[in-house]
C-alpha cells in the first residue's frame, strides 16, 4: 500500500483533532484582522477569536456562501496583500456571476501536497504517465491535476479538454497509464476508441481520476468494463483550493479528505443543524491552511454524508461519501424533490443506455411536465419500431418507480444533446415561476 | 439469399431524411429499395442498398446510429393474387412477418418485395420448395 504523506492520512483521530485545533485557531486569528467581511460578521455574531479553541467551536463562526464571493467579487475576501498572491483562478460555477480565487506560493504548495495525495490513492507513482484531460486555464482542473502530479515526478501530459480522437492517439502512442477528466468526456473516449477500432488491449492505461461532475455508481462500471481501468472518483472546488479536496482510493468506499487542510462537516441545508457521522446533508469546508483566500463554513451545495472509520487502504482520513446531488441543482417537479443524478443512475440501470440524457421540464395550466431525452446507441438500436417503444416504456416505468412521477420518454439521434467543456448539459427548465 | 438491409435510426425533424440520402450519395451508394417505418417521436429507415458495408460505414462516420438487418427479397408474379400466394407459404408453415415492403422498380414482368420474418432459413427453404422465386442477395445489389 502506497501512501503520498503517510504521517497525515494515517494519522490518529486524537492528533489529527490536536492539528485541527491548532490550525483552526489560528485560521480564524488571521481571517479577523485581515479580512473585514468576515470580522463584521463576527462581531455582529457576538463571536471573537478568542472563543475559537477547537473544532467544536465551529459552530460559533458564520457560514460562508458562495454570494459572499460575489458580494466581495473579486478579491474582498483575500486574507493577504494582493503582491502575496502568485495565481488567480475562477469558479467554473455555471450560475451566476464568476468568483474568484486567489493563491500564494504556499497555497500552490498545499494544493500540489492534496493532489499529489489524490493521484496515489489512484496508483500513480513517479514512472506513471498521466494524461491531463482537465481543461487548463482559469479553472482549476488542468492545472491543479497538473501541480500534484508533478510533485510526485509523474510524467505530465497537458494535453487539457476536448478532441477525443486526438486523446485517444496520445493515449496510444505516448503509452498512458493515468487518465484525469471529467466522466462524461472519459465516456466519449470509450465511445470513440470503439469507433476508431483501437482495442483496449493496445493502451497502457490502469486507472482514472475522474470528477468536476456528478457520476453514478454504473457509470462507473461502465467505463472500468469498457477500458479495462480503476475509475477513481476526485473531488474538488476551486472555493476550498480546486481539485483534490478529496479522492477515492482503490477501496471506492468513500472519498478520503486531507483533513489536516480542509475540515469537513454535514449540515442540513434547512435548519443549518451540524448532523452527526453518517448522516446525508450538505458538505460545509473549513480551510486551515490556506493563505490568500481562506473560508469558514463554506457552504458546498454538494450532498454527501461523512465516515471517519479507518478505510481497508489503512488511512484514516474521514472519507465523504460520492456527491450524489446538488442542494441547488434538486428540482420540484409536482412537489417531487428530484435530483437529475437519480434519473442517471435508472437510465444506467436499464444496463443499454450510454448515459447522454437532457431533462426537459415544462409547465403547462399549472401542471409540470418531465420530458427526459436520450441519446440513442447502437446496443440500443433495434430496427423494429416495437422494440425502442419497449425501451421507451422501460425507462418510463422504472422513472415512476423511483420517483414517483410519470415523465416523457424520447430516444434522440446521438450527439443532439449539447455538450459544453466536456459535460452535458443536464436540465433544461422551460418553467416560469 | 439473405439479403443486408441497412436501417437508420431518424428522430422526426425536418431534413434528417435528406442528411441521410446526401450521406449516400456522397459515398455513390445506389438505393433500390426503402421504407419508413415511424411512431409520433421518431423513424427507422430501412434500405436496400448495392454496397450494404460501404453505406454503413458512410453513414456510421456521419453520425448517425446503424444497424445491419438479413431479410429475404422474393420476386412474384404481377398480378393480382400473386403476393398473396407467397405470403400463403409462411402462414401454412406458420412464420410472422415482421415487416415488408415493396421494390421501386421490378425484373422482367415480376414484382419485387422485400420481408423480415421470424425465422429466414426456414422461410427461404419454405418459399423455394412452394416454386416461390427468392433473389440470391448479389442479383439484389445489382438491381
Amino acid at each position: 500500500m502506497d501512501y503520498w504523506n503517510e504521517t497525515y492520512e494515517c494519522m490518529s483521530r486524537g492528533e489529527m483533532t490536536r492539528v485541527q485545533n491548532d490550525r483552526l485557531a489560528n485560521t480564524v486569528k488571521r481571517i479577523f484582522h485581515n479580512v473585514s467581511y468576515y470580522r463584521e460578521k463576527m462581531q455582529k455574531n457576538g463571536v471573537e477569536p478568542s472563543d475559537i479553541k477547537s473544532i467544536d467551536d465551529l459552530r460559533k463562526l458564520p457560514f460562508t456562501y458562495k454570494q459572499d464571493l460575489r458580494d466581495t467579487y473579486p478579491y474582498g475576501l483575500f486574507a493577504l496583500p494582493l503582491s502575496e498572491i502568485v495565481r488567480i483562478h475562477v469558479s467554473s460555477g455555471t450560475t451566476g456571476k464568476q468568483t474568484v480565487v486567489g493563491y500564494t506560493m504556499k497555497d500552490i504548495d498545499t494544493w500540489s501536497e492534496a493532489m499529489a495525495r489524490a493521484l496515489v490513492c489512484a496508483g500513480t507513482d513517479r514512472h506513471s504517465f498521466i494524461q491531463i484531460a482537465y481543461g487548463y486555464g482559469l479553472f482549476t482542473g488542468g492545472l491543479g491535476v497538473h501541480y500534484g502530479a508533478e510533485r510526485i515526478g509523474a510524467s505530465v501530459i497537458p494535453i487539457s479538454g476536448g478532441n477525443t480522437k486526438r486523446q485517444i492517439q496520445i493515449m496510444r502512442d505516448f503509452g498512458t497509464n493515468i487518465l484525469a477528466c471529467t466522466p462524461s468526456h472519459a465516456l466519449s473516449m470509450v465511445e470513440e476508441l470503439e469507433e476508431m477500432g483501437v482495442r483496449k488491449e493496445e493502451l497502457s492505461i490502469k486507472a482514472g481520476v475522474f470528477g468536476g461532475e456528478p457520476w453514478s455508481e454504473n457509470m462507473r462500471n461502465e467505463i472500468e468494463e469498457r477500458l479495462g481501468i480503476l475509475a477513481i472518483d476526485i473531488y474538488g472546488l476551486s472555493e476550498v483550493i480546486g481539485p483534490g479536496v478529496a479522492s477515492e482510493c482503490e477501496c471506492k468506499c468513500g472519498l478520503h479528505i486531507p483533513e489536516d487542510h480542509f475540515i469537513p462537516e454535514i449540515i442540513d441545508p434547512v435548519t443549518e443543524e451540524i448532523l452527526p457521522p453518517g448522516s446525508t446533508g450538505e458538505l460545509v469546508f473549513s480551510t486551515i491552511t490556506k493563505e490568500g483566500l481562506p473560508l469558514l463554513r463554506y457552504r458546498t451545495r454538494d450532498i454527501s454524508s461523512l465516515a471517519c472509520d479507518k478505510c481497508d487502504c489503512g488511512r484514516t482520513a474521514v472519507r465523504m461519501s460520492k456527491v450524489s446531488g446538488r442542494t441547488d441543482d434538486m428540482l420540484i417537479i409536482r412537489g417531487v424533490n428530484v435530483f437529475p443524478s437519480q434519473i442517471e443512475s435508472v437510465l444506467l440501470e436499464m444496463g443499454e443506455t450510454a448515459p447522454h440524457y437532457q431533462l426537459v421540464i415544462d409547465r403547462k395550466d399549472n401542471f409540470d411536465f418531465l420530458e427526459i431525452l436520450v441519446e440513442m446507441t447502437p446496443s440500443l438500436f433495434s430496427d423494429e419500431v416495437r422494440e425502442l417503444e419497449n425501451i421507451e416504456n422501460k425507462i418510463r416505468h422504472e422513472i415512476q418507480g423511483t420517483l414517483g412521477i410519470s415523465a416523457g420518454v424520447r430516444l434522440v439521434e446521438p450527439k443532439t444533446i449539447e455538450r459544453s467543456m466536456g459535460k452535458a448539459k443536464r436540465v433544461i427548465d422551460k418553467r416560469k415561476t | 439469399m439473405l439479403v443486408k438491409q441497412i436501417s437508420v435510426f431518424l428522430e422526426n425533424k425536418s431534413g434528417r431524411l435528406a442528411e441521410v440520402t446526401k450521406s449516400l450519395a456522397a459515398g455513390g451508394i445506389d438505393i433500390s429499395a426503402l421504407s419508413i417505418a415511424d411512431t409520433k417521436d421518431f423513424g427507422i429507415l430501412r434500405l436496400i442498398v448495392n454496397d450494404p458495408e460501404k453505406a454503413e460505414k458512410a453513414l456510421k462516420n456521419d453520425g448517425f446510429t446503424v444497424s445491419c438487418t438479413n431479410v429475404i427479397a422474393i420476386a412474384v408474379e404481377d398480378r393480382p393474387g400473386g403476393l398473396s400466394e407467397a405470403l400463403k407459404v409462411l402462414d401454412d408453415n406458420s412464420i410472422g412477418i415482421e415487416y415488408m415492403y415493396a421494390f421501386v422498380g421490378k425484373t422482367s414482368n415480376k414484382a419485387l418485395v422485400i420481408l423480415k420474418t421470424e425465422d429466414s432459413e426456414k422461410a427461404i427453404k419454405s418459399l423455394e420448395a412452394s416454386g416461390i422465386h427468392v433473389l440470391p442477395s448479389k442479383q439484389v445489389y445489382k438491381l
